[in-house]
């Protein structure tokens, strides 16, 4: 083997490479940094601190899933581990403007929390994959919830524990130079949270090019060969394990500092669950998928949940349909539909499938009706659903007509698309 | 290669006595056997004899009921396979089973990985290790994959993928080689190729190997054990094998077999 012959072999070239795995990160730190100058309103620039820190802890909960191939009904225990160690120090951090550089830095605490409380619980639990491994996830997850409820002096009760993020009130001087960044208003703490989110993103994606993220797949894929490459399965699994609580805690100190409060709720089954549902309807194959997901569900849990009570339900809803059609996430849904447009035969392809999507859609309108009147008339209030100026009372013919001809004409429409493309 | 008899020299696999027992049925029962470093030797007999078991133990998958592996005088047995790995044994699978999502250098790269000293390294990027990668492409130009390199393992021809899997096997640089069936439905032109990768990848390596074709058993190996109903009824060349009556019936039964290896 010449030098020569070699060279073109080793893996894909310089430009490949910085399209792939660098420019993604730029166009990302892009759209982080070009949000301020849009202005956004404080109920915006809430959401948007809320997607950071979901983007971090989604992406955390995939180092499990999607890449170690582990899943945990309990990864809410290290965020709020992690981020209970922060409030515990944001609170001992002295007033003062040193005090502003220490509240910035909480995450690493929150990292160093999740990440201890990672190698305690990872322990006994990671020496099993599959179904124990889930199993102990949510024993543990139970356990930890309950005894946050019952250590008071550490949790705070049912009320949690809460703090105060402003150590220093002045603009800083440096050098001739004024800053006003205190971290006290919305707009700082943005600040904040976009530096983190940026941070752990690229470390995280950095960790699946390492050797232990690489040998982590190679686990997930097929246990029985990475014992026959010299690698411990068990030992791969714990030290992703780690990995992936301190970055949970990371997400827990960027919430530490954000809501300034933290409750046993906060490391309960709930959030655990939540994570799941952002990571998976994100989509756990494509490194993106979880940003997306946290970033559509957290716009979800924000926005559907003024206008309607069942957005839990719709959540469920939107959950069974990705696990039943879109396995690979809405981030694989994005891939297909590129992939869909650049390949040859793209119009009647497309058109295929518009003609579904207007058909999903026509059931969906059925349904939200259908919900939305059930949900109304089962408060017993009286109320009435009224989209668009409408009335729909439930003992009317025209409420139930909207249900049923909907629903019947997307479910008709949706299956002659698909006995028209099995001939 | 009849060194296995010379005492002076270490053996790089020694059998004392091996045992499995599956609830009450007795796989394997009592095996003796020393290969010497760099012998060729050919593990066959009839299906169901425990020839898997039989690697399945000495690379540590299964714990043995009784009896003791020894490699390169070291005991190995009772150790995990990830242990017994990292001293040298390498084995392969008799269903192929690679990392299916992973493109195939990837695969090879896993196997490269930890012999270089990769170990859990979470500060470095795989990619950091010019030695690593370099070492990958000169298996995969060794096993002649280089231009299926950056394929998912999943989407290769069957033969690809056996050979995937001794590359997998031998990327590692193990002194001990083991490969259960390596030809297992290949076709003959396939398998020619498959017998000249072995041959080259196991150059001056201990080789164990389990195979059918005995055209494939007569040409590669130095020495040949019969397995049968978990127990070493014979072991010798290739010529005392072939003249052997006890082998002729017990296991051959046929001479079509004998008779194409010659
Ligand atoms: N894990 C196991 N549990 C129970 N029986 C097994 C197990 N593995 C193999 N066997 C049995 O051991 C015998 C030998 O199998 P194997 O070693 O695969 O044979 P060979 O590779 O020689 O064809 C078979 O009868 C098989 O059913
Ligand atoms: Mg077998």
């Amino acid at each position: 083997m010449t030098d020569t012959a070699l060279s073109p072999a080793l893996g894909p070239t310089r430009s490949a490479q910085f399209r792939d795995r660098v420019l993604p990160f730029l166009a990302f730190a892009a759209v982080l940094v070009a949000i301020p100058a849009f202005g956004p309103s404080r109920t915006w620039l809430t959401l948007f601190n809320s997607m950071g820190i979901n983007i971090v802890f989604a992406l955390s909960y995939t180092m499990l899933l999607g890449r170690a191939g582990l899943l945990s009904f309990g990864h809410a225990v290290y965020f709020g581990l992690g981020g209970y160690l922060a409030m515990h120090l944001m609170a001992a951090i002295p007033e003062g403007v040193w005090g502003v550089a220490g509240v910035f830095a909480l995450p690493v605490v929150g990292f160093a929390g999740g990440a201890v409380a990672g190698a305690v619980i990872g322990w006994p639990s990671c020496r099993r994959a599959g179904i124990p491994f889930a199993m102990i996830s949510l024993g543990i997850a139970e356990l930890v919830a309950s005894a946050a409820f019952i250590f008071v002096s550490v949790f705070g009760g049912e009320e949690g524990i809460s703090g105060d993020r402003m150590k220093w009130f002045d603009p800083i001087a440096i050098g001739g130079l004024e800053i006003d960044f205190t971290m006290g208003p919305l707009g700082d703490v943005y600040w904040f949270i976009a530096f983190w989110t940026f941070l752990a993103t690229v470390l995280m994606y950095a960790f699946t090019r390492t050797p232990l993220g690489r040998m982590s797949e190679a686990v997930r894929d097929n246990p029985e060969r990475a014992a026959f490459v010299g690698y411990n399965p068990q030992q791969v699994r714990y030290l992703v394990f780690i990995a992936a609580g301190g970055f949970a805690g990371v997400g827990g100190g960027m919430a530490a500092v954000n809501f300034e409060i933290f409750t046993p709720e906060n490391l309960s089954l709930a959030p655990s669950g939540f994570v799941l549902l952002m990571a998976y309807i994100g989509g756990i194959r494509y490194f993106a998928g979880p940003i997306l997901g946290a970033v559509v569900l957290t716009w979800m849990q924000s926005s559907f949940s003024a206008y309607t009570e069942a957005w839990l339900l719709y959540l469920g809803l939107l959950f069974i349909v990705i696990v039943m059609f879109a396995p690979d996430g809405l981030a694989g849904v994005v891939a297909r539909l590129a992939k869909g447009v650049t390949a040859p035969g793209a119009a009647p392809r497309l058109g295929r499938w518009a003609g579904r999507t207007v058909a999903a859609l026509v059931a969906l309108t059925g349904v939200v009706v259908l919900v939305e009147v059930a949900v109304r008339w089962s408060g017993g209030y009286g109320e009435t659903f009224e989209p668009f100026g409408l009335p729909l009372p439930a003992d009317e013919p025209i409420t139930w007509v909207l249900v049923g001809v909907p629903i019947a004409l997307g479910l008709t429409l949706l299956r002659l698309a698909a006995t028209g493309d099995e001939p | 290669m009849n060194s296995a008899m010379n005492s002076a020299v270490t053996p790089a696999i020694e059998i004392r006595g091996l045992t499995k027992n599956f609830g009450q049925a007795e796989i394997i029962r009592g095996v003796d056997l020393t290969i010497a470093p760099g012998e060729r030797h050919a593990i066959i007999g009839p299906n169901g004899a425990g020839k898997s078991t039989l690697f399945n133990l000495v690379s540590g998958m299964f714990k043995p009921t009784a009896g003791e592996v020894r490699l390169h005088g070291e005991r190995i047995s009772g150790l995990p396979p990830y242990a017994v790995n990292r001293r040298g044994l390498s084995r392969s699978f008799q269903v192929s089973s690679v990392f299916t999502n992973m493109t195939v250098r990837e695969n090879v790269r896993c196997g490269v990985l930890w012999s270089m000293g990769q170990k859990y390294a979470f500060w470095k990027s795989v990619r950091a290790s010019r030695a690593v990668q370099e070492r990958t492409a000169e298996i995969l130009a060794m096993v002649g994959l280089t231009d299926k390199a950056d394929l998912p393992a999943a989407l290769l021809p069957y033969a690809d993928q056996r050979t995937l899997e001794i590359a997998i096997t031998i990327a590692g640089g193990p002194s001990v080689v083991m490969l259960d069936e390596p030809t297992a439905g290949m076709s003959h032109s396939e398998t020619a190729r498959a017998v000249a990768l072995i041959r080259a990848a196991t150059a001056a390596k201990t080789l164990l190997i389990v195979e059918h074709d005995m055209g494939v058993v007569f040409g590669l190996a130095d020495r040949i054990s019969v397995l049968c109903y978990g127990e070493i009824i014979a072991t010798g060349t290739p010529e005392e094998i072939r003249g052997d009556p006890r082998v002729r019936e017990a296991y051959l039964g046929d001479e079509a077999g004998l008779e194409a290896a010659q």
